[in-house]
């Protein structure tokens, strides 16, 4: 699929994959990876590579960089700026690093190292190369943090990553990745690891360097939203194929393959925002007395024990959750969101104010009486890697709260775990199964099976979809409405995407810094929202149509302008 | 693992049908990880001839001179002098005729005979069986000190782990030889010389090995989600520390008791030497080492024999690890084969 450019002609290209295959050769089996893709990336030019875990997407990257692991095998081309790098010598690769390839990793907090100074980080790749050497390069890499937005450079660029937030810990990574002038730029999630708010200035950085040094980037990215702020071209991969290829507008706005089309079906979008304009609010509606409430919270407060000093988490929050409705809470990380659900699981101690179970206060049980509560209470975590012990069996995992609280017999657990696995459509054969034989999506799914054994009045989901790819996402998400709809359980939803609350939640919270913003209705707080800091989040969030989404950046760009009008 | 398209899987274009298609595909037979644990460790070549070296070393040890009171196939006992035959040299012969030698032999006393003349090999097997039962027992008892020591200081942190792992500090700071000696002394005296009561104060010494490096382990595995999961349905601690913590333990405890093992013999020839382990007229082969070590430039077979086990015996546990250890964590030992081939692009 050949996509026409304004540069013709291969010697051009940063970038090209020319019938590129690898597989690996596993203990058991070889696994295809990568079934011959051809891809280029020109100069100055944003190709997203996107598609779901397992895609190959990943591994097509690394084959670039030539860091692929050992069982790697690797056929056809992957030319870095007219040299083909498959089975190109480790020295010759070596020297090809940074000055003609280079990688943004996606997890900022371990891709520096902790006991170097900046400088030194950045003067590394430079002295290695023989760019610039001494005061010089020290003077280089001033400028590069200059040239990503770190301010002070001269002062700062003495210090140790641990004395930068993630975010700006991400640009100095952008900083080392472009220090020595490479042609392309391959870039691993680069944002996949931040805070929305982040997330959007990272962005801007990247379409702004792009731009100064035309250099080629490879996105590779799972998120819609991501894909269509930065990216020029789109290539869709699936099971190690490209199923799709095409400008940024095409791909997203009107795609050919079922499978792209499925894709961004799935991607939870929350449209008819208004950031910007004052809105009368409705009236509120009329609480129904008859309600029955499942969980409340009244000026709650919860502290973490920081070797004697108090760390204020949750700071005065109060909320309502009555039957059959779904309370959302959002924020940002370090918010205290977590914390809320780890307190109501009783993992954490109140320290202050109320928090009740069907109007049982949480603080004043006996442990006994504790545990009895826990029968009502159901868990899905965030890591469908660590949440299932792997040397229980499925049907183990599954039915463990009944060992736990003493419900049933052998057969009955046993006619429990299968119907719950028809609810989760997982076949019934899988009892017998290990967690490590299960994708991330089954697990999940047997997670939620294993929080509705004991039919819980309330379902704590932290984070349930985060860890999983948009499409799983959508099919667990579908999977607790269905559900929802028809147990009638309360459900506390902590989740830091908004588009995922808008879709789920009848309320939401709004948390910051352990205190609550903004709550109300979700077609009120999320679609006309009162207080700056939601809008802000909701301006952050990319939304996946290229046209929408630079009408989202430019709200976004007058929103922070509104903020610091000096800068 | 199979990634290959199946017919009429083609048309699946979402990632979810295509995980489930896979996963009712999948043969009914599925591994656990213990089953996937035994395939690895039966795999290594190292730790399964050690693990043969070592039943047949038991099972001659036993079964030869007889086990509480059940006679052996081995005529001879190891308490009973005789005259002592050409100087108490070993009959056996395993250098055949036709290379020259005296031909293929095992005689009277194929490991030759001591000062008194009592079968040597009767000695050393009763030295060996003695050497087997404290080992086995000190690396059993050890194993579960440390593992619940370990377990309750990483589970509960705190001012529990504070007192446990001092405790621990304590244990490693004293001469393990000989605090090892003097309580075995004690020990032996009060319940009349039994190998057990040497065997139970080694135990109760040389856990604390394990105990840091399970408490290591849990500190990490208690931050897992599946961990949270359990207590928040509300499981006793008891049972999230045995149920759910211990055994994904399983690894390093079972590697380290093979470990425990082979340093438990090793100490109990150390004590037997120097005269506070096993005592005579019971055997050991420390004991014997040390009992004909003045003997070593005449009747060299005095030292041999014992010696030979000694180290057999202690590298086969050893070996017996390693393979444990690469079949518990397979990561450690990769294979290192790099295939890259070039072929011709058809452009």
């Amino acid at each position: 699929m050949s996509i026409p450019t304004a540069h013709a002609g291969d010697t051009a290209t940063a970038l090209s994959f020319q019938n590129l295959s690898v597989s690996f050769e596993t203990e058991f089996s070889d696994v295809h990876a990568v079934k011959g893709l051809s891809l280029e990336v020109y100069p100055g030019e944003v190709v997203a590579l996107v598609g779901e875990s397992g895609s190959g997407k990943s591994v097509t990257s690394t084959a670039a960089i030539g860091l692929l692991p050992p069982n790697a095998y690797i056929t056809g081309r992957a030319m870095v700026g007219g040299i083909d790098v498959v089975g190109l010598p480790e020295n010759k690769m070596r020297k090809m690093r940074a000055t003609d390839i280079a990688m943004v990793f996606q997890e900022p907090m371990t891709a520096l190292n902790p006991v170097l100074t900046i400088e030194r980080q950045l003067t590394e790749s430079l002295e290695l190369h023989g760019l610039a050497y001494g005061k010089d390069a020290t003077n280089r890499a001033v400028e590069l943090l200059e040239m990503v937005g770190i301010p002070d450079p001269r002062k700062r660029v003495k210090q140790y990553p641990h004395q930068f937030s993630g975010g700006q810990r991400q640009r100095i990574v952008i900083a080392m990745a472009i220090s020595c002038d490479p042609k392309v730029i391959i870039a691993d999630e680069p944002t996949t690891a931040l805070d929305v708010t982040v997330q959007a200035e990272i962005l801007d950085l990247l379409r702004e360097l792009k731009d100064k040094l035309n250099t080629g980037i490879l996105l590779i990215t799972h998120n819609m939203g991501v894909v269509a702020d930065l990216a020029d071209r789109v290539a869709v991969m699936f099971r190690g194929s490209l199923v799709e290829t095409g400008t940024v507008d095409q791909v997203l706005n009107h795609p050919v393959h079922p499978y792209t089309q499925k894709l961004l079906a799935s991607v939870p979008r929350l449209e008819a925002v208004d950031v910007t304009g004052t809105w009368e609010p409705e009236p509120a509606e009329v609480l129904d007395p008859e309600r029955k409430l499942v969980l409340e919270a009244k000026n709650l407060v919860l502290e973490y024990d920081m070797r004697g000093s108090k760390f204020r988490a949750v700071d005065d929050v109060s909320f309502e959750l009555a039957r059959g409705q779904i309370l959302g809470i959002v924020g940002e990380s370090g918010s205290g969101k977590s914390t809320v659900a780890k307190a109501v699981l009783g993992l954490l101690p109140v320290a202050s104010g109320v928090l009740a179970v069907q109007g049982t206060n949480l603080a004043s049980l006996r442990p006994k009486a504790a545990r009895a509560i826990r029968a009502k209470i159901g868990v899905i975590f965030q890591d469908p890697a660590a949440s299932l012990n792997p040397r229980f069996p499925i049907g183990d995992c599954i039915t463990e709260p009944m060992v736990v609280h003493k419900v049933g017999n052998r057969a009955e657990r046993i006619r429990r775990a299968e119907e719950l696995l028809d609810a989760v459509h997982l076949p019934r054969s899988v009892i017998n199964r290990y967690p490590h034989e299960l994708s991330g999506g089954q697990r999940q799914r047997i997670c939620i099976a294993r929080a509705l054994t004991l039919d819980p009045e309330l379902l704590i989901a932290d984070e349930p979809t985060s860890a999983l790819d948009v499409s799983v996402q959508a099919a667990v998400l579908e999977m607790i409405q269905e559900l929802q709809a028809r147990y009638e359980f309360a459900c506390l939803f902590v989740s830091h995407d908004l588009a995922v609350v808008d879709l789920l939640a009848h309320n939401v919270v709004v948390m910051k810094d352990g205190k609550s913003v903004e709550q109300g209705r979700v077609s009120d707080v999320l679609h006309a929202p009162q207080h700056d800091y939601t809008r802000r989040l909701l301006a952050a969030a990319p939304v996946p149509e290229p046209r929408e989404q630079a009408v989202r950046r430019e709200a976004r760009r007058l929103l922070t302008e509104l903020e610091n009008p000096d800068s | 693992m199979k990634s290959d398209i199946e017919p009429g899987e083609q048309e699946l274009v979402s990632l979810v049908e295509v995980e489930d298609a896979e996963l009712a595909r999948k043969s009914s037979q599925s591994k656990s990880q213990g089953q996937l644990v035994r395939r690895r460790f039966l795999n290594h070549k190292a730790a399964m001839i050690s693990t043969v070296v070592l039943v047949v070393i038991t099972l001659t040890a036993f079964t030869s001179i007889g086990f509480a009171g059940i006679p052996g196939w081995w005529g001879q006992s190891y308490l009973k002098s005789s005259s002592v035959i050409n100087g108490g040299a070993p009959t056996l012969s395993l250098w055949p005729s036709w290379l020259g030698g005296p031909g293929f032999a095992i005689g009277e006393h194929p490991f030759g005979q001591d000062n008194t003349g009592k079968d040597y090999f009767a000695l050393v097997m009763r030295g060996t069986q003695k050497s087997i039962i404290i080992a086995v027992t000190v690396g059993a008892l050890s194993t579960c000190i440390g593992a619940i020591i370990g377990a309750v200081a990483g589970y509960f942190r705190g001012w529990v782990d504070e007192v446990l792992m001092r405790l621990t500090d304590l244990f490693i700071v004293i001469p393990l030889l000989v605090l090892a000696a003097v309580l075995g002394q004690l020990a032996g005296s009060k319940l009349g010389g039994s190998i057990f009561a040497l065997a139970l104060v080694l135990g109760m010494l040389t856990w604390t090995g394990l105990a840091r490096l399970v408490r290591g382990e849990i500190l990490s595995l208690r931050e897992r989600e599946y961990v949270a999961a359990a207590q928040a349905m509300g499981s006793k601690t008891s049972r999230v520390i045995f149920k759910h913590l211990l055994p994904n333990t399983i690894g390093v405890i079972v590697v380290n008791a093979t470990f425990a093992i082979a340093g438990a013999i090793l100490l109990e020839t150390s004590l037997s030497f120097l005269g506070f382990g096993v005592k005579a007229p019971e055997s050991s082969l420390g004991l014997l080492i040390s009992q004909y070590q003045n003997a070593f430039t005449n009747r060299p077979w005095l030292f041999w024999w014992p010696g030979m086990l000694i180290v057999t015996i202690a590298l086969s546990v050893n070996f017996l690890g390693d393979g444990l250890r690469d079949a518990f964590d397979p990561r450690q030992t990769k294979k290192t084969r790099r295939r890259t081939k070039k072929e011709e692009v058809s452009e």
